[in-house]
């Protein structure tokens, strides 16, 4: 393993995350709920009266979040390598895994963690060991 | 419950996946390439984000009702299962072949990347099949077990 220091940014990252944990913190605490993405939107796909509105309202915070970042300054472009058919795949498997795993980088991820919940920790070590693998084969295995 | 704590707290949540950088699946995979030029800068976002959620929720499980009087719905499930580790393998090969994990996905989805459009559509395709095989699941349990007139559930 070699550190990549030029594309590392801890401050940035950190910055982030602490958002991240803010908006968590929100969920919990204003809402009593976790803030867990798959989940909310899972939720959406089994709709019940009560829920549909608040799930949408989360869901809308997300995708228009890049139009309110718009708003301060321009917007980074994300680099997806990935061809069409390994993103189809791909969001095959996050969608039913998540499901089926109650939870995903942010419910196990953050919320999980945080409340320092055994079922987290194991997804959590689950999912990050099956991201290093998966990566590990694409690139230095299979060439990708 | 209140649908505008949760707007904000979706925003604020898209924000720092942008801010972080986590929105650009190029950084995450970068993540975890441990064997290849590892960027470290996802430990330190789940460091940030952990730091600040690890006090608002031990604050949050000493609560009865939320701050805004709602009933509080935190996770209460401790058992670790197959289901919760085959799922979460599934997960993280998902996650590991593209970069995109749900909030991800969605939030570069609102930047209008068409790939992006693409991963979201087969994410919610795959929400869908677990809610189909979940269903025929609980209608196999309910006709053998409790409703041996297989009434469909």
């Amino acid at each position: 393993m070699t550190i990549d220091w030029s594309a590392f940014t801890p401050w940035s990252a950190l910055a982030g995350g602490v958002l991240i944990g803010i908006a968590a913190a929100m969920f919990a605490l204003l809402n009593g709920r976790v803030a867990g993405i798959s989940g909310v939107v899972g939720g959406l796909l089994r709709p019940a009266r009560g829920d549909v509105g608040w799930q949408a309202a989360f869901v809308l915070g997300l995708v228009g979040a890049p139009l309110v970042y718009l708003l301060f300054t321009g917007l980074p472009k994300p680099q997806i390598d990935a061809q069409y058919a390994a993103l189809i795949a791909a969001g095959l498997l996050v969608g039913v895994g998540t499901r089926y795993g109650s939870g995903c980088t942010s419910g196990h991820g953050v919320c999980g963690l945080s409340r320092l919940a055994p079922r987290s920790l194991v997804a959590t070590a689950a999912f990050m060991g099956a991201g290093f693998a998966t990566v590990f084969v694409v690139r230095h295995l299979l060439g990708v | 419950m209140n649908v505008f704590t949760s707007l904000l707290a979706g925003l604020v949540f898209g924000l720092g996946l942008i801010v972080s950088g986590m929105a650009n699946p190029a950084k995450v995979l970068g993540f975890l390439d441990l064997a290849g030029h590892w960027d470290p800068s996802l430990a330190l976002v789940m460091a940030g984000a952990i730091a600040v959620g690890s006090v608002a929720f031990a604050v949050a499980s000493k609560r009865k009702v939320s701050l805004l009087g709602a009933e509080m719905k935190l996770a209460t499930a401790r058992h670790i299962d197959r289901r919760l580790v085959v799922g979460s393998v599934l997960f993280g090969i998902g996650w590991g072949s593209a970069g995109f994990c749900p909030g991800a996905g969605l939030v570069a989805l609102g930047m209008g990347e068409a790939k992006a459009a693409v991963f979201v559509a087969a994410m919610l395709a795959g929400m869908a099949v677990f809610e189909l095989l979940e269903r025929r699941r609980q209608t196999a349990v309910h006709g053998s077990v409790r409703d041996p007139a297989g009434r469909a559930a």
